[in-house]
């Protein structure tokens, strides 16, 4: 390892940025985003009284005694079966499509989601790392920022299907992630007056000297749970896609990879949002005691930080298939009362009162 | 390093910027959009390049994610058709000649009256751009962000005022 | 008809009830299948669903109660059969005889396209020999569309033995009497 320790600083940092960009897309966000897929469609199918997939048993199952019918009735071979058919199915592009754009609009569903997770403190430290991709300044403004232009792939899906169910699913995508981006980007105000940095690293040492901020801010996490599910196009929200309306929404005419690339969009959008939440209201990769708030020293501390993080960021994803499966569709003028008529003025009345009563505190 | 990365953003920029207003290839509303979109984004890159690290985020999140999609969706609900290859009359060509020339004229006195870069010193911002922007905007500048803020709220108010059709 | 909305309380106009129950409802269904097992499924291949009595499901042909051949090739179910699924061939003049005694002939050949099948019962109802029955059987399978044209001998074999029914066992007692003209009794 002496050869890294020779490079200069810029070629340290980039070997290990890349580094840290492999590891958190392929050893977490990957694997996350196929297990979520299973956990979705086992939870689904136990809210519903059924079994859920558990069929799934490639060929070397059968050298495992006991181990291998259990892990088959859990369905572990299922995403990778998933993954396997979305490879290997045609890949149809209909006669009536705009090309370009049906060929972006996938990609363009995809990359903005994992950028939205170079900001995030996944952990402390490991050795001399800091565990976050890019320790930016405007941290949160950023995400936002990138998650804004998650829009564009469905957007574009829409546009560039050139069919009906198609374009209303874009329509509504664009008009429902303005408005609830508005919401979201307010009810977040109040946290950085309080941390008073847009830096999600000290959001975090904030909350590791006081309380976690969903015990501070409980509005705002109201505010920003509901909009997130908006963002992501979960349901309650999931008008753009909308099965029983508009067959598949924006993706109705896409197949294949392509259409994968939509699924693994959503779900990596919802990990960002998740791990969003976790950072934001949760503590991020702290626990109130055994001194797990501090950076970590050793490098058992830095991966049980890690840990910390990867759990309640999983525990806030279960609560996203959850509320998939128990809550029924909004209609889209509810679902646009809620956002402008109740979640702005709510955001704003909260950023006031919490001006005010700050205001109170330093005048003392 | 950052010369380099400076020039090929705004070489970027300006051809995402000319491909938004001519494109050769596509006459499509849509496409002009999209590569304003992509203009706004290599501007984003210059301001990082200026460790305007705040005016870039904001620079995406509002022009590139707010209001290009706004675009975007006002495209789409009108069922603007590709724009079809008018045949350019010699009165539009002049008009359209003289006052390039002009407003060129202006921009290239107006830059080399202010001398650009000479006077010019970037002062490292003490702790986050972010408060010193916020300082920045409340203090000194506090008159013009008002006069803003009330100009883009008769603008809606304006707005609202047209789309009611049955209006008292 | 205008259904009046009723006004929701505050309360309800926060969400918070119809998520509670929501998660109450949810819950219950999760752990009653995740921790108690219940499931209104059945994972098909392996346990099997048992149909009711008087399930119309595959048509098949029935032996009677001696191992013959029930079916006289008489044709009606062909003909009243409304999708044309069947075909018979008659023996013909010079065709084997019947397996059973008092019974003229048996069809050459048998044969149900249970593609086109509508499993209607037309033909069980129609059938005087008894010999055609509606049987339990609803999974049919074929790899191609020649599989799925079943011929005398799997429609036989699939069918088994219907010795409810014996018709033709007093007939024969009333043939034999025949023979001791005048009839006793």
């Amino acid at each position: 390892m002496d050869w890294i320790n020779q490079l200069n600083p810029t070629m340290q940092f980039a070997i290990f940025s890349m580094l840290k960009v492999c590891v958190v897309i392929f050893l977490a966000v990957m694997p996350i985003v196929a297990y979520a897929v299973l956990v979705e469609r086992k939870v689904s199918a136990f809210i519903q009284d059924r079994v859920g997939p558990n069929r799934a048993a490639p060929f070397f199952v059968k050298y495992l005694p006991v181990v291998g019918p259990f892990l088959v009735r859990l369905g572990i071979f299922h995403p990778l079966a998933d993954g396997l058919k979305s490879f290997l199915k045609e890949d149809f592009t209909p006669a009536h499509v705009r090309k370009v754009y049906f060929w972006l609009a996938p990609a363009i569903a995809v990359v903005p989601a994992m950028l939205a997770l170079a900001v995030i403190p996944f952990g402390s430290t490991l050795g001399a790392q800091k565990m976050v991709i890019a320790d930016l300044n405007v941290g949160i403004l950023y995400t936002f920022g990138i998650v804004s232009l998650g829009v564009y792939g469905l957007v574009l899906a829409g546009y560039a299907s050139n069919s009906k169910f198609s374009f209303l699913g874009g329509i509504r995508s664009s008009a429902q992630m303005i408005s609830y981006e508005i919401a979201m980007g307010m009810s977040v105000i109040p946290l950085f007056m309080l941390v008073g940095d847009l830096n999600l690293s000290k959001v975090i040492a904030y909350q590791a000297d006081g309380a976690w901020l969903v015990f501070k801010q409980p509005i705002a996490f109201v505010i920003f749970l509901v909009s997130a599910f908006a963002e992501t196009n979960r349901l309650p929200f999931d008008l753009p896609e909308a099965e029983t309306e508009l067959v598949g929404g924006y993706h109705t005419e896409y197949s294949s990879m392509k259409f994968a690339l939509f699924f693994i969009g959503e779900y990596t959008a919802m990990i960002a949002a998740s791990a969003m939440m976790v950072v934001l209201f949760f503590g991020g990769w702290t626990l109130p005691f055994a001194g797990l708030d501090q950076p970590a020293t050793t490098l058992v501390m830095g991966f049980a930080h890690i840990g910390i993080f990867v759990t309640k960021m999983l525990v806030l994803m279960v609560v996203f298939i959850w509320v998939r499966w128990m809550l029924p569709r909004f209609r889209y003028d509810q679902l646009m009362d809620l956002g402008w008529r109740r979640f702005v003025p709510l955001a704003l009345a909260n950023i006031v009162v919490t001006a005010v009563v700050l205001w109170a505190l330093h005048a003392k | 390093m950052e010369n380099a990365l400076f020039y090929i953003f705004a070489a970027l920029t300006l051809l995402f910027a000319f491909l938004c207003v001519a494109n050769p290839f596509s006459r499509n509303p849509v496409t002009s959009a999209m590569f304003l979109v992509l203009t706004m984004i290599s501007m984003a890159g210059l301001f990082v390049l200026l460790q305007a690290f705040f005016l870039a985020a904001v620079q995406i999140l509002v022009y590139a994610g707010a209001v290009m999609v706004l675009f975007l969706f006002v495209i789409m609900l009108l069922d603007i058709k590709e724009e079809e290859r008018r045949r350019f009359n010699r009165f539009a060509i002049a008009l359209g000649g003289v006052s390039v020339i002009g407003l060129g004229f202006i921009l290239f006195s107006t830059i080399r009256e202010s001398k650009v870069g000479a006077g010019l010193k970037l002062t490292a911002v003490k702790g986050s751009d972010t408060a010193a922007l916020g300082k920045a905007l409340f203090t000194e500048y506090l008159l013009p962000f008002e006069i803003v803020s009330v100009l883009l709220l008769v603008a809606m108010v304006g707005v609202i005022l047209l789309s009611k059709k049955d209006l008292k | 008809m205008i259904v009046k909305r009723a006004n929701l309380s505050f309360w309800e106009r926060l969400y918070l009830p119809a998520l509670l129950s929501g998660l109450q409802v949810t819950w219950r269904h999760f752990s009653r299948t995740f921790f108690a097992g219940k499931k209104v499924t059945m994972e098909y291949p392996e346990q099997k669903w048992v149909v009711p009595e008087g399930y119309r499901g595959a048509p098949y042909l029935v032996r009677d109660q001696s191992g013959d051949t029930k079916c006289v090739s008489c044709q009606l179910c062909e003909f009243v059969c409304p999708p044309k699924a069947i075909k018979i061939i008659p023996p013909g003049s010079s065709g084997k005889p019947a397996e059973r005694a008092n019974a003229e002939k048996m069809p050459a050949e048998f044969e149900i396209n249970m593609l086109r099948c509508i499993f209607c019962g037309f033909c069980q109802e129609v059938c005087p020999e008894e010999a055609i029955f509606l049987q339990r059987d609803y999974s049919l399978t074929g790899l191609s569309r020649g599989e799925m044209i079943y011929d005398k001998e799997k429609l036989l074999a699939l069918g088994g033995t219907h010795a409810g029914v014996q018709k033709w066992k007093h007939k024969l007692d009333e043939a034999k009497e025949q023979e001791t003209f005048p009839v006793k009794g």
